[in-house]
């Protein structure tokens, strides 16, 4: 069943649409990660589907029940932000109760409530202290308890991760994954612009770009299958090859796209020769940049450490299975 | 050894070069407040006259407080601390101060809260809203003097058209409402002020947590309550001292505005009358060093109490 529906919804500033023909239905359960760059609307439709934002066309459905005009309170919906509005006045315990105290709730079943969030989140030592005593790390993790506390249907974050450190960030993210398994009833929803969050942490992947969907699907299919040249640009790390002109027209198409990772590179032989320009070695992996003849430059991913020096004469062969074609507007060509 | 030795250096340097920021504002502080309060205090123990000052003499506490004895056993207190007039002006002050201050602080803020809202117009409201702030006091006083008159003035005239009133009042002349007009006239010219400090404080609060608090469902009068109210606190406190203090010190809407009786003699004025008016003068210093010693206690009792944040450590 779905928790989350939303129908050609559509948003304008002033005669500005931001977002149009938004069309998606969320599982029960699911997490589900909006993806994009900057500016494409991913917060935006978040903050529609909290309330903090009017809808300007379509209908929000949740639960099977009409939205639209619902108060943000009364959506059975929580919400991480980005900055984590933490009340700073008052105490962790007192940030996580606040609302709680607002659904009359009784005494002990908020004291219970907001105990069994901390102890998920490993801050019940922290219970007394002020947001300004924490460390960024610590106050996410408030954040995020003070949305359990809620028990909502449908859990609503937005770049939670965007103000931590790198070390944190990936610890974070683990932590996010592992209580999305503990509360298998709720609804997750994830925004970031970060692509290797969107791939870790999704069942499903929704690409936003300049205010439309460009393709919704599971990792793996959005890897594999890009239904645009901005999808197989932007998922997957380091970014697809794109390359023009005679390799492209020589299978019918614009556009000729083929990951580093789907590259062979040998010194005898291969399709391609060229000469490495740079490597960059990351330890696990290897990443070549070569200067290929009539074709300009392929970026190589080669596992562990690639005995190749810059200036050394190279042959590179692309796994034809792994071949990605576009057409001059960026739709997929059938090869 | 080497490194402590060049740290400490380095810290000594760091404060003879504060010390030297500081120096030229110390020396400015001494020439226009402590050397003229020095004075003041000093004059109130001598029997100092306007045109005598040069030959003033040490006279102890007569100015503040003496027992004259009449002889068989019947004698007076004389002095500052056992005239009526005096209390009763201090009575006043305090009076004028905590009404305007509490009165300006509650439109204060209504009127930042409003401002704080996105609106068509709002810099032009913002600015239109300061004018009363900037006019001076001696022309605003002069202007409700007018306004106010018993025969002349459009407020009598006002209220007499919508029958509140049946005969001319003289708000200002008589003792009865001659207060409550000064109160009114300071109410008016500083309530912007105070708006643009509560203002300031209200800029500071985050926005998000509103966001946040709207996920909550908390209606509008407990967001005020719990989440603008505390953490706009320090700001109005604040405020609140600056206008405490200033208005504790009232003079001139006084001055201007009503005759010099019982009904609004407040201290200030108190003191210059005898300063000047009465050739008392070392009877004004005293009147003058106490005005200060009750400013002084009045404002570092409130300090306390409210348990204000000075030095920005909590906030
Ligand atoms: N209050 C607003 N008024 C006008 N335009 C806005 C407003 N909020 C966002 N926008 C515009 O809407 C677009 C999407 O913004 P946003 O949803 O914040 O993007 P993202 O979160 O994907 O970076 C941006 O082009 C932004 O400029
Ligand atoms: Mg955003």
């Amino acid at each position: 069943m779905a928790t989350v529906e939303l129908i050609n919804v559509s948003k304008s500033y002033g005669n500005v649409e931001v977002l149009r023909d938004i069309n998606l239905s969320l599982q029960k359960g699911e997490f589900v990660v909006f993806v994009g760059p900057s500016g494409c609307g991913k917060s935006t439709l978040l903050r529609m589907i909290a309330g903090l934002e009017d809808i300007s066309g379509g209908d929000l459905l949740i639960d099977g029940k009409p939205m639209n005009d619902e108060m943000p309170a009364k959506r059975g919906i929580a919400m991480v932000f980005q900055s984590y509005a933490l009340y700073p006045h008052m105490t962790v315990f007192e940030n996580m109760s606040f609302g709680l105290e607002q659904a009359k709730l009784d005494k002990d079943e908020i004291k219970a409530r907001v105990e069994k969030a901390a102890e998920m989140l490993q801050i019940e030592g922290l219970l007394d202290r002020k947001p300004k005593q924490l460390s960024g790390g610590q106050r996410q993790r408030v954040a995020i308890g003070r949305a359990i506390t809620r028990d909502p249907r449908v859990f609503l974050f937005d770049e939670p991760l965007s103000n931590l450190d790198a070390a944190l960030r990936v610890d974070t993210r683990l932590e996010i994954a592992g209580l999305s398994q503990r509360l298998p009833d709720t609804t997750m929803i994830y925004v970031t612009h970060d692509q290797v969050e969107a791939m870790t942490l999704a069942d499903r992947i929704v690409v936003l770009n300049g205010g439309v969907v460009e393709q919704v699907g599971t990792p793996m299919e959005l890897y594999e299958r890009p239904a645009s040249q901005f999808v197989a640009g932007f998922i997957g790390s380091p970014r697809m090859n794109f390359l023009n002109g005679a390799v492209a027209q020589a299978h019918g198409a614009e556009c000729y796209g083929i990951r580093p990772e789907h590259i062979a590179l040998d010194h005898e032989n291969g399709d391609w020769r060229g000469r490495v320009i740079l490597t960059e070695r990351l330890g696990s992996d290897t990443f070549v940049h070569v200067n290929v003849e009539g074709i300009g430059t392929v970026n190589v991913r080669i596992e562990g450490r690639a005995e190749v020096q810059a200036g050394e004469a190279v042959h590179l062969t692309p796994d034809p299975a792994s071949i990605h074609l576009f057409d001059a507007r960026g739709q997929p060509v059938s090869g | 050894m080497a490194k402590t030795e060049q740290r400490s250096r380095l810290s000594r340097s760091r404060t003879r070069s504060a010390w030297l920021f500081l120096a030229p504002m110390l020396v400015m502080l001494l020439i226009v407040a402590a050397w003229p309060l020095g004075r003041t205090i000093w004059f109130s123990f001598t029997d100092a006259s306007l045109d005598l000052m040069s030959e003033a003499r040490w006279v102890g506490f007569r100015n503040y407080l003496e027992y004259v004895d009449f002889g068989d056993g019947e004698g007076q207190y004389y002095g500052l601390l056992a005239d009526p007039r005096w209390w009763r002006s201090v009575w006043n002050t305090i009076l004028f101060a905590a009404v305007s201050v509490s009165f300006e602080t509650v439109f204060g803020l209504i009127i930042a809260l409003v401002l704080n809202q996105q609106f068509r117009g709002r810099a032009f409201v913002r600015a239109a809203v300061l004018i009363p702030w900037a006019i001076p006091t001696i022309v605003s006083a002069k202007m409700w003097a007018w306004m106010l008159h018993d025969q002349f003035g459009i407020i009598n005239d006002m209220f007499m058209a919508l029958g509140m009133i049946s005969e001319p009042i003289a708000w200002t002349a008589s003792p009865e409402t001659a207060m409550v007009a000064v109160m009114m006239v300071d109410i008016w010219k500083t309530t912007p002020f105070m708006a643009l400090l509560i203002l300031a404080g209200l800029q500071m609060v985050p926005g998000d947590i509103y966001e946040a608090a709207k996920l909550d469902g908390v209606p509008a009068w407990r967001v005020f309550r719990r989440l603008t109210l505390p953490l706009i606190m320090p700001a109005v406190l604040v405020a609140v001292v600056f206008r405490a203090l200033d208005a504790l010190r009232v003079f001139d809407i006084v001055y201007v505005l009503t005759p010099n009786t019982d009904a609004t003699r407040t201290m200030s004025v108190y003191a210059r009358e005898n300063l000047f008016d009465f050739d008392q003068f070392a009877y004004g210093s005293a009147a003058s060093t106490l005005l200060f010693v009750v400013i002084a206690l009045i404002t570092i009792t409130f300090i306390m109490a409210t348990r204000m944040d000075l030095e920005g450590k909590r906030s």
